[in-house]
């Protein structure tokens, strides 16, 4: 792995590795929780929460777990991370954490995760460990917003709960549904190849 | 008996685990270009699905009673290690039966299907028999999703996309017109 500075360890996971848009890492709570701007920001949180804590106990003890085991126990380190997690939500915030189900606990197996442990935490120090975290994180909230509020304007005409539109707006009901998410997540992905295409295309005239 | 048949064909239909639910969208993005693959992922599923539904319920009668805090690390735990012990009895016992299943084994032991249908058997306090069949059927509809899945991008790779939506942008479009045809199926559980 080339070095790289503090500052691209932070900004890397944000958006040019954003683990969502990019990696499609994550999938799963990316589609299912999302059809309001509150859901998403619950779950990106949560995610957050679990995906920093993990970081730092992999690269605080990645000297003391054997190579053998190590998937195990990271599964173990965020399995436990994610009953605070849940638990917390669900003393503080009920209606959000009824509204998230069993996506909470389904945190555990996002690919996303083990993915950065194994990947990063598990070979760099505490501090770049935890940059990487953060700026992974912080890159999953904002995949996570942009998708949830780009179902719940066009889905319920409204953002955070405040109507947009006034009585006259129809909403699209098909977008706070399943096939909704689907479609959102292609679209989007579309929109971005095509940026991309277009910022390479004038990079090279 | 009816009670039994009403939550296979909800796990299996209604509420589709790929297309309603999303889970289990790994093998479903990963595995699904080609259909004989896709059918043997699928039969893979139904498997670790069934030992998971035993597992779960065994551990929410006995053991979860007195540490509910523990559901989660447990499940993830024996689960993991059941299937890795089965799959060693049948690369013993059976190695075509293996040589079939056995790759994508390890790949679904745990992912976000087979942890979900743990955390939703016990959420609905299903028993050992409820349990089962709601595992065949989210097996069976995982399994029906990655064929039809399948089947239609073994058409679309002959088929002149524009360059911009080749890959998963086009898989999700796809996927989202699939997920909107299973919702037709919503009609049949209402009216019974």
């Amino acid at each position: 792995m080339s070095r790289t500075t503090p500052t691209e360890d932070l900004l890397r996971g944000i958006w040019k590795e954003n683990p969502v848009l990019i990696h499609m890492l994550g999938l799963c709570p990316a589609l299912a929780v999302t059809n309001s701007v509150a859901n998403s920001l619950a779950m990106g949180i949560a995610t957050f929460f679990v995906l920093v804590g993990s970081s730092l106990l992999v690269s605080l003890l990645r000297k003391y777990i054997p190579h053998e085991v190590r998937i195990s126990t990271y599964i173990l380190i965020i399995a436990t991370f994610v009953t605070v997690a849940d638990m917390s939500l669900e003393a503080l915030v009920p209606t959000i954490h009824k509204a998230l189900g069993a996506f909470i606990a389904l945190i555990v197996v996002n690919c996303m995760i083990l993915g950065r442990q194994e990947a990063f935490a598990s070979k760099n120090s505490v501090g770049r460990s935890l940059l990487d975290a953060v700026g992974t994180g912080v890159g999953f909230i904002i995949a996570l917003v942009m998708m949830g509020a780009f179902r719940e304007i066009l889905g319920s005409g409204s953002f955070l709960g405040v109507g947009l539109f006034g009585s006259s707006f129809e909403p699209w009901v098909i977008m706070i549904l399943p096939p909704g998410g689907f479609l959102t997540l292609g679209l989007l992905l579309l929109g971005l190849s095509a940026w991309q295409r277009r910022s390479a295309g004038e990079g090279m005239a | 008996m009816g009670d039994l048949f009403w939550i296979l064909i909800s796990a299996m239909v209604v509420n589709n685990f790929t297309l309603s639910l999303f889970l289990g969208l790994c093998p479903f993005m990963g595995v699904s270009s080609r259909i004989e693959t896709a059918l043997r992922m699928g039969m893979a599923n139904i498997f670790v699905l069934t030992i998971t539904s035993i597992c779960a319920w065994f551990l929410n009668t006995f053991i979860l009673v007195h540490a509910p805090y523990l559901r989660l690390i447990s499940f993830i735990v024996v689960i993991a290690s059941l299937v890795q012990i089965v799959e060693m009895i049948i690369k013993k016992a059976s190695p075509t039966l293996f040589r079939q299943l056995g790759i994508y084994l390890p790949l679904i032991t745990t992912n976000c299907a087979i942890l979900g249908l743990a955390i939703f058997q016990t959420n609905r306090g299903y028993g050992l028999f409820q349990g089962l069949s709601f595992a065949i059927g989210a097996g069976l509809g995982l399994t029906l999703a990655l064929v039809l899945m399948a089947s239609i991008r073994e058409t679309t790779e002959l088929a002149d996309v524009p360059d911009l939506a080749k890959g998963t942008a086009l898989t999700m479009i796809i996927a989202g017109s699939l997920s909107l045809a299973f919702m037709g199926f919503a009609g049949l559980m209402s009216s019974s």
